[in-house]
């Protein structure tokens, strides 16, 4: 399918398959759960047409389970789904994070605890993307705000899995995943497309666990010629268990320290009208679209406000929050759930700046006058 | 081939000794794998074995080819995927009774339903030996295990009996005791293209042995002798007359369309529609 300069009108979801075929998807398994079967849908027409392979699975679990399979097999692979779905495919998203297996995830934020309200946004699951599967496993979220970021950042989540092999989480929420903007895409030959390094040592001593210069061990495929063995057992460099504390200790660090030390840094953040910023509005996702209004706005009114959107929401802004709280009078955290991104914002900024949470769980959005309210509420505060 | 040939080809001999129990008939059943992927005369390069938690599921890390051990329960949704992704590849899927029939029953079902090109050899040793010898889904019916310190009150089920019904293409069961037959079958199955399953009965002599006792492997093996009843002979005997017995051999051979090659005749079609 290819992708041509005019604009065109598209949703979120249209724009992550658009992205994820840019990127060079060749196969998908998933289960339908809304707000994010769209991209299922999509991919069931599109993949055949690209030699790719899309397939319905029993349940979430079976989905990540064939994604995890399909990306030995050499193939570019992902799943979509939501709350309910994506607290299934967990266990599996921690397999595919101890064994470095590149794949993509999506989740639709919709409205939980449990079936919640089904068509409903939220962005209830960032902590769950962050801590989700058990065990000290590193991951990567990312969290567009746009229907063209959502297809910019769906081919990062795949470079970001090839380049660090690693499973990728794509955190959209409802408002994303559903609204149509007017959006012009690239070219695909203009797309920066990352395939995972192949191993050139010779099958007999390739060791397919041995980390390359950046920490990340050449990929082969199965079928290669390699005999390699994966498991989710801790293991050495040989790819086999060991049962020694001290092999799980340098596995388990090299998995974090490959995507913390990877240059430039993973973790991003966009930064608007912060340079002289005395109240700083820190939102994500579709939340970020009312902060900036409402930053504008205040600005109109002589209020020195700025917006601080991360991008990432795993690995988390560090440094950026970090500095932007040394200067602010004070941050307001929006959020459509009961307080998970302030916490980050909490700890990083180590009680040098003013925290605002607002949240909102009524299944509503957060408008922009509601956020420009409490930017004048806390700028009557700070001299 | 001769053991050592076929341990030098088909082994990782570096990571031996494995890690079964003396009397375990795990080794018996890897054995008849790997003998029975030298019969079919498979690609060993062209060749996955995908395996899910437990002891059984250990076997693919002394097996010299591309292998998988996945999450419990989950070999199947795995090799599906495998499948899917590369269909020219073999996949062999092994798992435990547990592994296979409880928490990954759901995949069993569909991935016969699909008739998706996979062998499936299963360890049923009647109980979850990794774990320490609770009862599984084909635990019988009265027998102890530590989850069941007055027997099992669970009905167990036939495998072989659910893989047919959903649809499953070639289907058999055999023995450790029988190994010479197991290899035929499991061989069969691996030239059979569809969603082939083979439940081979075996022995845990550290958990079921010592919870009903049985306490030595070979007095395993010969209640495996005195029940096991081959199909040909089963055909001539009542109901009753098989109480308490198993049937062993092929027992469920079709023809039918098989998944991979039907999702290319799709990829054909969304192609040719493009043009
Ligand atoms: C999700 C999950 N639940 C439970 C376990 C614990 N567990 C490990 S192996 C096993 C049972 C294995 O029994 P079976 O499949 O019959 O294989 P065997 O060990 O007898 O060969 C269980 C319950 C696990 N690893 N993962
Ligand atoms: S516990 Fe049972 S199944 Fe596991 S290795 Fe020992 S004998 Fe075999």
């Amino acid at each position: 399918m290819a992708n041509d300069r005019r604009a065109q009108l598209l949703s979120g979801n249209e724009a992550c398959v658009r992205g994820a075929l840019a990127a060079g998807v060749r196969f998908f398994a998933g289960y339908p759960i809304t707000p994010s079967t769209e991209i299922a849908e999509g991919l069931a027409a599109a993949l055949p047409k690209v030699g790719g392979t899309f397939i319905q699975m029993e349940d979430e679990i079976a989905s990540m389970g064939a994604v995890i399979g399909a990306s030995l097999a050499g193939v570019k692979a992902m799943t979509a789904t939501s709350g309910p779905g994506f607290s299934l495919k967990q266990e599996n998203i921690g397999f595919a994070a101890m064994a470095e297996v590149p794949c993509v995830i999506v989740d639709v934020q919709r409205y939980g605890p449990s079936t919640g309200l089904p068509t409903s946004p939220a962005q209830g699951d960032i902590m769950q993307a962050r801590w989700g599967t058990h065990g000290d496993h590193p991951i990567i979220a990312l969290m567009p705000a746009s229907v063209r970021e959502t297809f910019d950042l769906t081919v990062e989540a795949f470079n970001l899995a090839e380049e660090l092999r690693t499973p990728v989480i794509l955190l959209l929420d409802e408002i994303v995943g559903h609204m149509r903007e007017r959006v012009e895409l690239p070219p695909d030959e203009s797309v920066h497309v990352v395939n995972r390094t192949k191993p050139v040592e010779d099958p007999e001593t390739f060791q397919p666990y041995k980390p390359g210069p950046n920490l990340v061990p050449p990929m082969p495929a199965f079928g290669d010629g390699y005999h390699f063995h994966v498991t989710g057992l801790a293991h050495d460099e040989s790819g086999f268990p060991t049962g020694r504390g001290q092999d799980a200790d340098r596995l388990v660090r090299r998995l974090h320290a490959k995507i913390q030390n990877r240059k430039p840094p993973v973790a991003r953040a966009e930064e608007w009208q912060l340079e002289d910023a005395e109240i700083v509005v820190v939102a994500a996702g579709s939340v970020a679209r009312s902060a900036r209004a409402a930053v504008r706005e205040a600005r109109v009114r002589g209020i020195k406000a700025g917006l601080l959107r991360p991008i990432t929401a795993w690995p988390f802004p560090e440094n950026e929050v970090r500095e932007a709280a040394r200067r602010a009078a004070a941050m307001i955290v929006p959020e459509l759930n009961l307080g998970q991104i302030v916490r980050e914002v909490e700890r990083v900024s180590g009680g040098e700046t003013k925290i605002v949470p607002l949240n909102r769980i009524d299944a509503e959005l957060i408008t922009p006058a509601e956020i420009l309210e409490r930017i004048q509420e806390v700028a009557a505060h700070v001299d | 081939m001769s053991i050592e040939e076929l341990l030098e080809r088909y082994t990782r001999r570096d990571k031996l000794p494995h890690i079964w129990c003396p009397g375990c008939g795990n080794g018996i059943i890897m054995g008849a794998v790997i003998r029975a992927l030298d019969q079919a005369g498979v690609d060993q390069k062209k060749t996955v074995i995908v395996s899910g938690i437990g002891c059984s599921s250990r076997a693919p890390g002394y097996m010299k080819f591309d292998t998988l051990h996945t999450t419990h329960g989950r070999a199947l949704a795995y090799a599906t995927g495998v499948k899917l992704a590369r269909p020219e590849l073999k996949v062999v899927v092994l798992t435990g009774d547990g592994d296979c029939a409880a928490i990954g029953g759901n995949h069993l079902i569909h991935a016969a339903r699909r008739n998706i090109d996979l062998t499936v050899v299963v360890f049923n040793n009647d109980i979850y030996g990794m774990t320490g010898g609770q009862y599984s889904p084909l635990t019988p019916q009265g027998s102890y295990a530590t989850t069941a310190p007055y027997g099992t009150v669970d009905r167990n089920f036939d495998l072989c009996e659910l893989v047919k019904a959903a649809g499953g293409t070639y289907v058999a069961r055999g023995t450790t005791y029988h190994t010479r037959m197991l290899i035929d079958l499991i061989s069969a199955g691996l030239g059979h293209k569809g969603f082939s399953f083979i439940e081979v009965v075996s022995q845990c002599p550290m958990y079921y042995g010592r919870k009903n006792k049985l306490a030595s492997a070979v007095a395993m093996l010969e209640w495996q002798k005195e029940h096991a009843v081959p199909v040909k002979a089963a055909a001539k005997l009542t109901p009753e007359q098989l109480k308490g017995k198993f049937v062993i051999g092929e027992l469920h051979r079709e023809e039918a369309p098989e998944y991979t090659e039907v999702y290319a005749e799709v990829v054909a079609r969304a192609r040719g529609e493009e043009k």
